[in-house]
C-alpha cells in the first residue's frame, strides 16, 4: 500500500527506458560478434600483425574474447610473448 | 516491373501481419495494384486479418508444386479492386518451399503487380530465408521493447549477410504517455541503437484489435489513429516526403484518473 502511495506522489520519475537502452547496448555487443564468427578471427589476425612488429608471440596459445560484467563489456586478450624484438625502428615523421 | 517488399521482424507478435495487411490495403486505396503473399507456411494468418479466410481454394505451395496456376491461387479482395492475396498453406511446413521457388514466384508476381508485399514468419530459419529470397527491399517491424529491438538487430545482420542491405524500420505500438514519462524507449533511442533508416511510427491503437476482429484492416477507417500512420508509410514507400506523425501524449485529468483507477 505504501508503495502505491509513494508511486503516486513520487517526483522521482527517472524512467526505465534508460535501463532498457543500457541492457540492449550490452547484449548487442555480444550478439553482433556472434552473428559473424569470422569477426573475432579477423580481429585476432590484425592484432597478430601489429604486435609481431614489436615482439614474437605464441599465436597458437593466444586467446581473444569478450567478457562482460554488469555494466561494461571488455575485450580481453591473453597473448603469450616468446621474445622481444631488439631493434624496433620508430618512424618519426 | 513491380517492387517486392518483405515485412520481417525476427520476434513474433510485433505486428508483421497487421503491418502487411494495412500497407497492402493502403496501396490499394491509392489505386495501386498490390498482392499480399503470406510466407508463414503452416501458420497462416494474413487471410484472417484480411477477412478472406473463407475464400481460399489454392495456396502458395499449390503454386510452387504446380497443382494450380498462379492466377488460380490469387484471391481478389472484393472490397478493393486492385488488392489480391496469395495465402500460405496451412497443412504443410516451411520446408515445402525453397528460396529458388520463392524467387521465381516473386518475379512472376512483380510482372503483374505494382507492389508485392511478403509477410515473413517469425524466426530466422528456413521460413525467413524463403520469405526474403525474392525481395528487393526489406521492412523491419519492431516495438519499443528490449526483446523486439534485439531481434530486429539480429535480422538486420542476417539481411546484410544475404546481400539485402539498407532495410527500413517501422516502430510499432508506441505509447506516447509512456515515452513522455521515460518508461518507454523513444524513436531516437531505437534508431541510435539499430542504425537504420526510419520508415514510420505506429502509435498503440485499440482499434487494431477491433479491425482484426472484423477482418477489415484499420487503414480504411479514417478516424483510427493507426490509419493515418499507415497511410503515411504507404506514401513514403511510393516516394513521397511525408513528415513523421506527431505523437500526442494524452495527459489530461481524465486520462490520469483512468490510469490511477485502472479502467
Amino acid at each position: 500500500m505504501f508503495e502505491i502511495i509513494s508511486r503516486l506522489f513520487s517526483k522521482d520519475n527517472s524512467g526505465s527506458k534508460d535501463i532498457a537502452k543500457e541492457r540492449l547496448r550490452l547484449v548487442l555487443v555480444h550478439d553482433r560478434v556472434n552473428v559473424s564468427p569470422q569477426f573475432m578471427e579477423v580481429l585476432k589476425d590484425d592484432m597478430i600483425k601489429v604486435i609481431s612488429n614489436y615482439m614474437e608471440i605464441n599465436e597458437k596459445d593466444m586467446e581473444v574474447s569478450l567478457t562482460s560484467s554488469n555494466s561494461s563489456v571488455a575485450l580481453v586478450a591473453n597473448i603469450p610473448v616468446n621474445r622481444m624484438k631488439r631493434n624496433i625502428t620508430v618512424n618519426e615523421q | 516491373m513491380g517492387e517486392v517488399i518483405v515485412i520481417t521482424s525476427g520476434k513474433g507478435g510485433v505486428g508483421k501481419t497487421t503491418t502487411t495487411a494495412n500497407l497492402g490495403t493502403g496501396f490499394a486505396l491509392q489505386g495501386k495494384k498490390v498482392v499480399l503473399v503470406d510466407a508463414d507456411i503452416g501458420l497462416r494468418n494474413l487471410d484472417v486479418v484480411m477477412g478472406l479466410e473463407n475464400r481460399i481454394v489454392y495456396d502458395l505451395v499449390d503454386v510452387t508444386e504446380g497443382n494450380c496456376r498462379l492466377r488460380q491461387a490469387l484471391i481478389r479482395d472484393k472490397r478493393y479492386e486492385t488488392l489480391y492475396l496469395l495465402p500460405a498453406a496451412q497443412t504443410r511446413d516451411k520446408n515445402a518451399v525453397n528460396p529458388d521457388q520463392m524467387k521465381q514466384l516473386c518475379l512472376d508476381l512483380a510482372q503483374e503487380f505494382d507492389y508485392v508485399l511478403i509477410d515473413c514468419p517469425a524466426g530466422i530459419e528456413q521460413g525467413f530465408k524463403n520469405a526474403i529470397a525474392g525481395a528487393d527491399k526489406a521492412i523491419i517491424v519492431t516495438t519499443p521493447e528490449v526483446s523486439a529491438v534485439r531481434d530486429a538487430d539480429r535480422i538486420i545482420g542476417l539481411l546484410e549477410s544475404e546481400g539485402k542491405s539498407n532495410p527500413k524500420l517501422i516502430v510499432n505500438r508506441i505509447r506516447p504517455h509512456m515515452v513522455k514519462k521515460g518508461d518507454m524507449m523513444n524513436i531516437d533511442d531505437i534508431i541510435e541503437i539499430l542504425a537504420v533508416d526510419l520508415l514510420g511510427i505506429i502509435p498503440e491503437d485499440e482499434y487494431i484489435v477491433v479491425s482484426t476482429n472484423r477482418g477489415e484492416p484499420a487503414v480504411v477507417n479514417p478516424t483510427a489513429l493507426a490509419s493515418t500512420a499507415y497511410k503515411n508509410i504507404v506514401r513514403r514507400l511510393a516516394g513521397e516526403n511525408v513528415p513523421l506523425m506527431e505523437m500526442q501524449a494524452e495527459d489530461g485529468l481524465l486520462h490520469k484518473l483512468k490510469k490511477i483507477f485502472g479502467f
